[in-house]
């Protein structure tokens, strides 16, 4: 019997009764992280990073929740279980899971490039890994993160020197704090949408960020002149947006790297930072763990399994209900 | 190429068309006249032929990029569009002096005619030191089909700002067929050569779908001239100093696919130049759109092919008359025009008939007639503004086309595929099936008229439902129904259903039909004239 099994409610560890990243209500859950897909409503106690907790908390409401720290073992009916970090978003780890010698690592989602408010991605020798594979293509190579940051803030000061507001818009948790943490805070003054600055709250206890003040339904336009506006996406098109005056529109996400992607999304300017590995990233993941076995969970799964094999790895895609090739359609709605 | 790479990731960074066109203007006053003039042929969809075949490029791209040439073709399909692949999988950071655009070209020309190892050799070192944008640029310079968002309109515009060059001027400077191997920026844009200009046509003058509501309560009936928009080849006849040419409205010049025009070399006078539509015609009836593309498509016109399928010019509308440019004369004088000179040369053997121009006094009359379009074998109205010169490109106005109501079909969705450009990414191009003993059948191809919402959602089913896959076309459970409308309908050998349709587009998604209401070939058929 492996030791974590796929079910039609998640990944489950029979021996210790316990699933990571359930996509049901479940008794007990170990969760990596605070995305929607991965840290569910419905389950009775919540198990996480201790970063992550307040971070659950404030999307999932009054839960039970009990937070360790990275590198922390604990045993659950003979099953020693750990989080590591996995440098996808603050508070986002990797499961690793021993029981008898044998051990598995389940990655949740992860990038191998430090982005400056998570901890950094930790390899963790296992026998088998089970990967995300959102950008598992080879197309996928992200460039240098300061070089994105550097070209963000040019394009806000220009914006600010043509007297031009700059909407920069990416995902509330994670992205939009990467994102505030590189802004260059003596262009101008930064602003956030609600949704943007409460994760941002959230946030502030274990972050430095620089200062940021919410657009409240007395913000005029002419205070916002020229300053950075953080949102999420779903903001592009909708009445919102209207009240903030004269724009150059801005999207953050790994997703525009392609072209066509950039061309649908129609913002002024897309640049390319991504909060999961790339090809490279997810390939030199894999190698430092040192496992035989690799099961791919989401994105392009079954491209990724297939090269892997040709490499020499046993490997295999796993379906599950964590958002792939359409998490940048979804994030948007 | 750095200069004009910059160009198009400005161009692509923006969907602003003021912006569009500042930012083309500065390129056209910065650049050198030699890299501007290709731009400007690059920009008007004329290329340097192909000097290697897509599928070494991707042999080479994917032992460059180090990874099996199943992943390359994968990967390809998924980006949706080969130079941006190649772009991506072979990225470097750039830094090395890119050549200028036109040495980058002139090298692409002369490289058609080296060895695979030569070009092998050069491909391979641009790849390596170009940056991404520059190397997308030089992809698709070397595959074709350059389309940044940009028409040939805008391009235009800025390029009349950065020479100060009416624009109208220069849209006719800039037609026909030149290359900047023969001409250039000065002989072409600036300063033009009449001696050039014998077989240069005028831009054609375009026609928007009409807005009926608003059109039909605003406009007086009488003020327009109505004629039948014919089904065919847009096409421009020129006679000028002895020669005559035909011109589509690709701006190919197609005077060799119909030698049966060339007696109107010496039936009509010199310096004469007449828009028309091109239409299969035989034994005084109108023939079938399909038939024209055979004759377009052979490389050589046989007899027998003449015979087959004869064709005329429907002629509607004069543009130069004893070489004089009548353009700016009243679509009425020139109709005018037209009439008195068809009559004069008029012959038995003569390939050239007259659009009939219809004026009524009332909108209602005016919808009786369209009603006839089918009978009459036309597409349905052109409606022209009897004071109107004739303009440049499309233009809001004047000329209005309102076509006969679309037939339409309830069919099934069978396959899918990826898109390109835009869609890249989805599965957004869709292909619909009828019924035929208890089978689906495929019967036509089709990928717009769905909302952005619409074709999300329909992506994730097919992502969902996936029978099989073959490379980037998906098969899907049949189990959604679509209204397809189309134009023509004509029998076919072509096609597996036997029948081809023209302009097939989605109409409507038929959330309320199950697949077993969904129409049988049987009723397509009946639809046939």
């Amino acid at each position: 019997m492996p030791l974590l099994e796929f079910t039609s409610k998640g990944i489950y560890c029979k021996q210790a009764d316990v699933y990571l990243d359930p996509w049901r209500g479940v008794d007990k859950a170990l969760i990596s992280h605070g995305h929607s897909d991965h840290a569910r409503w419905g389950t009775k106690q919540y198990i996480t990073n201790e970063i992550n907790v307040p971070i659950i908390k404030h999307r999932l409401g009054n839960i039970i929740a009990s937070g360790r720290k990275y590198n922390e073992t604990f045993t659950i009916n003979g099953v020693q279980f750990s989080f590591h970090p996995a440098g996808h978003v603050p508070g986002s780890s990797q499961i690793r899971a021993e029981y008898k010698g044998e051990i598995w690592v389940f990655t949740g989602d992860y990038k191998t490039q430090a982005d400056g408010i998570s901890t950094v991605f930790e390899p963790v020798p296992c026998h088998t890994f089970i990967t995300e594979s959102t950008f598992g293509l080879p197309v996928f190579q992200w460039e240098q993160p300061q070089k994105v940051h550097d070209s963000i803030n040019q394009w806000w000061a220009q914006n600010h020197s043509e007297k031009t507001t700059s909407l920069l818009m990416g995902y509330s948790l994670g992205k939009v704090q990467r994102l505030l943490k590189h802004l260059d805070s003596s262009i101008s003054k930064i602003y956030t949408h609600g949704a943007t600055e409460h994760m941002t709250q959230v946030l502030r206890q274990f972050i430095d960020f620089p200062r940021t003040e919410l657009i409240t339904r007395d913000t005029t336009k002419k205070e916002i002149e020229g300053s950075l506006v953080l949102a999420p996406p779903a903001v592009l098109g909708s009445a919102w947006i209207k009240k903030l005056g004269l724009l150059s529109t801005g999207y953050a996400s790994g997703w525009m790297a392609f072209r066509g992607a950039r061309r649908r999304r129609a913002v002024d300017r897309a640049f390319v930072l991504s909060d999961h590995a790339d090809w490279k990233g997810l390939l030199s993941a894999i190698r430092a763990t040192g496992c035989e076995n690799v099961i791919t969970t989401h994105g392009y799964t079954e491209l990724f399994a297939q090269y892997l094999k040709e490499q020499g790895w046993n490997a295999r895609t796993q379906k599950t209900q964590y958002e792939s090739e359409t998490e940048e359609i979804l994030v948007a709605e | 190429m750095r200069r004009f790479a910059t160009l198009v990731k400005m161009l692509d960074a923006t969907n602003k068309t003021n912006k569009k066109v500042d930012t083309l203007t500065q390129y056209f006053k910065e650049a050198p006249k030699k890299d501007g003039l290709w731009a400007v042929a690059l920009l008007s969809h004329r290329r340097p032929s192909r000097p290697v075949t897509t599928t070494l490029m991707r042999n080479w791209a994917a032992e460059l990029a180090g990874i099996p040439k199943w992943l390359f073709e994968e990967s390809y399909h998924i980006v949706g569009d080969l130079a941006e692949a190649i772009a991506l999988l072979t990225q470097k950071e750039g830094g090395v002096a890119a050549p200028s655009l036109s040495a980058c070209i002139e090298k692409i020309i002369i490289l058609k005619s080296q060895t695979d190892e030569e070009k092998k050799q050069y491909i391979l070192s641009q790849w390596k030191s170009l940056n991404y944008f520059e190397s997308f640029v030089f992809n698709k310079i070397l595959t074709g089909g350059f389309r940044i968002g940009v028409s040939q309109k805008l391009m235009t515009r800025a390029l009349s700002r950065a020479v100060n060059v009416d624009e109208k001027i220069l849209a006719h400077r800039l037609m026909g067929q030149w290359t900047p191997q023969t001409t250039s920026f000065e002989r072409l844009i600036l300063h033009p050569n009449p001696e050039d200009q014998i077989s240069q046509p005028y831009p054609f003058f375009l026609a928007y779908p009409i807005e009926e509501d608003l059109f039909f309560k605003k406009e007086e009936a009488d003020q327009w001239h109505i004629e039948h928009k014919w089904d065919g080849i847009r096409a421009q006849l020129i006679l000028r100093k002895g020669s005559h040419f035909l011109w589509s409205r690709g701006e190919e010049l197609i005077t060799d696919k119909f030698p049966e025009l060339e007696v109107l070399k010496n039936l009509l006078p010199r310096g004469t130049v007449i828009d028309a539509e091109l239409i299969p015609f035989k034994n005084g009836f109108i023939g079938n759109f399909q038939d024209l593309q055979k004759r377009i498509g052979r490389k050589t016109v046989s007899k027998k092919l003449q015979e087959d399928i004869p064709i005329v010019l429907m002629a509607y509308d004069l543009l130069e008359l004893d070489g004089e440019d009548l353009r700016e004369k009243p679509l009425w004088e020139r109709q005018e025009k037209l009439d008195v000179l068809l009559k004069k040369f008029k012959s038995s053997d003569c390939p050239l008939l007259l659009s009939k121009v219809y004026r009524f006094k009332n909108w209602k009359a005016v919808r009786l007639e369209r009603e006839q379009a089918n009978k009459k074998r036309s597409e349905g109205l052109m409606i022209k503004h009897k004071e109107a010169p004739y303009g440049v490109g499309r233009q809001k106005g004047s000329w209005w086309k309102w076509k006969s109501d679309p037939k339409s079909i309830d069919a099934v969705l069978t396959y899918a595929m990826r898109g390109h450009g835009r869609r890249t990414n989805l599965y957004t191009d869709y292909t619909f099936a009828l019924w035929e003993k208890g089978e689906l059948v495929t019967f036509a191809k089709a990928y717009s008229g769905l909302t952005d919402i619409e074709i999300k959602k329909l992506d994730q089913f097919v992502k969902q439902n996936t029978l099989d896959r073959f490379g980037p076309v998906r098969q899907v459970t049949p189990q959604l129904v679509f209204e397809i409308a189309f134009e023509g309908i004509a029998p076919s050998s072509r096609h597996k259903s036997g029948i081809a349709v023209r302009f097939p587009r989605i109409s409507r998604w038929r959330h309320d039909k199950k697949i077993e209401e969904a129409n049988s070939l049987d009723d397509l058929k009946a639809m046939l004239p």
